[in-house]
């Protein structure tokens, strides 16, 4: 054991974009695939980040892999810019990825890679989705093998996640699956489109842009290419229903801060226990105050 | 009150991590800062660990992550693991010997002697765990002498080479089918993800760098009944294994370093008689970097548990090679524990519109049956 070994300094520095360039070759890779077989969990080695699985890591090997010189990354988390994981996920970025630009604005982004929301903003052909994933498989919540559930995909088996939405009704009236709403892509592999809302899930439906699941602890890599048909599953006679906003008398509530009536509301209360609601996606709630010169509803500081 | 208590994120991520420096330093002016030599040496069953864990075997930067994150074994593997997602591939390493490790212990406790015989050498089983308050305030004089004169007297050309493997005089005897080599490239875990079912050399790939206490619980489910292992140690060794690389000119084996490691197999009753030949005993093997002895001892029986599930299907979770390489990664564990800190508002909003909305069909029901009746 040689104790005088001095560390050499040189070593630690560290490449464009973090990951080797084999690593982001062989992302890159998974993701034409994910892209030509719409829903398949693809599998792929999946290295490891310097934040925490479960922290976004497989959202952020897919946008190292596509990020380039000239391209704006967004970065959001529960549909805000300045969440702390969001923070923490954009100075990775700007840090490893010189010459790349940064943006809060849904529009200007070439990228945007999310936790949990899809932004209020239509996307556009010209952009990339990129939604982080705990638990890719749907199938997780009735079968725990992963190799089973492998042929169940194969099959498109999904007779017991049906079976669980019918026993949900039969049990409370209601299925109860509030996120990670079970969505048909293509009309056969059934994905599990990350702990989105069921108010984002519509918009996977025939999307403009593509958009990528990535899951880095669980090591798969999925897509729903642009212009794609996403359903959510269902029955006939029991629809899809998003979260429902409305107050007691059945009027929708608009956010305290800037009066929208058609985006995904947070639940606040404050220090004297009152209730209040506001965009959760924060891009839209600024942009919306800023075209509007009177603010409805109280201003916030 | 801010747009929500979580954001303004930046000042907030700076601030923790200036917290977290200054209770690294708290010692303030009567404080030494760790050297990272002190970390690797003095706390070398730590650095171990850390190496193991991490897969990449570097105990210098292993002892500077100690350094970094504080002791946590967790992060400290993760933050090595990360620094390898950095470096490239750049050969497929061939089969290294391990009976031509250096060797500064190796015991079997299936036989009184063995070839070459025991050598109980560093360890602490035999150790009474009282506290040695002469550590406490330890002098530094006293300190530098103590290596010095444990090797004093002792010839380099005293100090053995290597030693013959126990399992080789059980292959002899016929206790021991004899050794196939396995034709397959060994799987390689950083390149490919498991997609079961995966292949012996894929779980103890994925073994040998999990988290020691997670290997240690679900062995010891098997040791204490949920399972049929029963394991008799034919070999522990610990020391440093020669890396031998085909040099880049010419070709030639030759030795580029050599690698701390601890080497485990343990003997098992035979099975069933469902093979053609003669019945014999069945081999669990474990191995990983560093000075680490129940991890080795958890990943053999674990390998011969799994490789009894692989064949006949599970009847344990300790036989379930989904169940068990799952679940053994520190970095993916402690990560995925970790994010639940993480704000979870919109999907908790979603759980409570559902809830909301069942408990009123619920009242809703329960008031209609209150006017019937």
């Amino acid at each position: 054991m040689n104790v005088s070994y001095e560390l050499p300094l040189d070593d630690a520095a560290y490449s464009f974009g973090f990951l080797d360039e084999y690593a982001k070759r062989e992302v890159r890779r998974t993701i034409l695939k994910a892209i030509c077989i719409p829903g398949y969990q693809t599998p792929y080695a999946s290295r490891e980040m310097p934040m925490g699985r479960g922290f976004g890591t497989g959202g952020l090997q897919v946008t190292l892999s596509l990020i380039g010189e000239g391209d704006t990354l967004k970065v959001i988390d529960q549909g805000a810019d300045d969440s702390v994981n969001a923070v923490n996920l954009r100075h990775f970025v700007e840090l490893t990825c010189p010459g790349v630009d940064t943006t809060e604005r849904t529009t200007e982004a070439s990228l945007i890679q999310s936790r949990h929301r899809i932004p209020e903003v239509a996307l556009s052909e010209s952009q990339v989705m990129i939604l982080q994933v705990p638990y890719p498989d749907p199938l997780v919540v009735v079968e725990p093998s992963e190799a089973r559930r492998k042929v169940m995909h194969g099959e498109a088996d999904y007779s017991r996640l049906l079976t669980k939405l019918y026993e949900d009704i039969v049990q409370f009236d209601e299925i109860t699956i509030s996120h990670r709403y079970p969505t048909r892509i293509n009309g056969h592999y059934v994905i599990d489109p990350s702990p989105i809302p069921r108010y984002d899930v519509p918009r996977l439906d025939n999307s403009p842009a593509l958009i990528l699941l990535g899951a880095g602890r669980e090591k798969k890599i999925y897509a729903v290419p642009p212009y794609t048909r996403a359903e959510p599953l269902a029955f006939d006679d029991v629809p899809f229903r998003v979260e429902d906003f409305r107050d007691a008398q059945g009027t929708r509530r608009p956010c305290a801060r800037c009066g929208a009536t058609d985006s995904f509301l947070d639940e606040l209360i404050d220090d004297d226990g009152n209730k209040q609601w506001q965009c959760s996606d924060s891009d839209y709630c600024h942009s919306r105050l800023a075209e509007h010169d009177t603010i409805p509803g109280e201003a916030m500081s | 009150m801010g747009y929500v208590a979580i954001k303004g994120g930046g000042r907030a991520i700076a601030g923790a991590e200036a917290a977290m420096e200054a209770l690294r330093c708290a010692e303030g002016e009567a404080g030494t800062p760790l050297t990272l030599a002190a970390i690797e040496q003095q706390l070398r069953l730590l650095t171990s660990r850390v190496v193991s864990e991490g897969g990449l075997y570097h105990p210098r930067l292993a002892a500077l992550a100690i350094k970094q994150m504080q002791g946590d074994t967790l992060e400290a593997a993760f933050a090595l693991r990360a620094y390898r997602s950095t470096k490239p591939r750049l050969l497929d390493l061939p089969v290294q010997e391990t009976r031509q490790m250096r060797l500064i212990r190796r015991i079997s406790s299936a036989f009184k002697d063995i070839p070459g015989g025991q050598m109980l050498g560093p360890t602490t089983d035999y150790a009474l765990r009282l506290m040695r308050l002469d550590l406490a305030d330890e002098s530094p004089e006293a300190f530098r002498s103590v290596s010095r004169r444990f090797m004093e007297g002792v010839a380099d050309s005293d100090l053995p080479d290597s030693y013959p493997k126990v399992v080789d005089a059980l292959r002899e005897e016929g206790l021991l089918p004899p050794l196939t080599r396995s034709r397959e490239a060994a799987f390689d875990i950083t390149r490919d993800p498991l997609v079961f079912p995966v292949p012996r050399s894929a779980a103890l790939a994925t073994m040998a760098r999990a988290e020691t206490g997670s290997l240690l619980a679900i062995a010891y489910s098997n040791m204490r009944g949920y399972g049929d292992v029963h394991p008799t140690i034919a070999e522990l060794r610990v020391g440093y294994l020669p890396v031998v690389l085909p040099h880049p000119v010419t070709g030639e084996p030759v030795e580029a370093g050599e690698v701390l490691v601890t080497e485990c197999e343990v003997v098992a009753m035979y099975e069933g008689a469902d093979s053609d030949g003669p019945p014999t005993f069945t081999l669990g093997y474990g191995a990983c970097f560093g000075h680490n002895e129940v991890k080795a001892i958890s990943m053999a029986i674990l390998d011969r548990a799994l490789q009894k599930g692989m064949r006949d299907g599970p009847a344990n979770p300790s036989e379930d090679p989904e169940f068990v390489l799952l679940h053994v990664d520190g970095v993916d564990s402690m990560g995925f524990a970790s994010h639940y800190k993480m704000p979870h508002y919109v999907t908790f909003q979603s759980d409570m519109d559902r809830l909301r909305t069942t408990q009123g069909k619920a009242d809703a029901a329960q008031s209609s049956q209150g006017v019937e009746s």
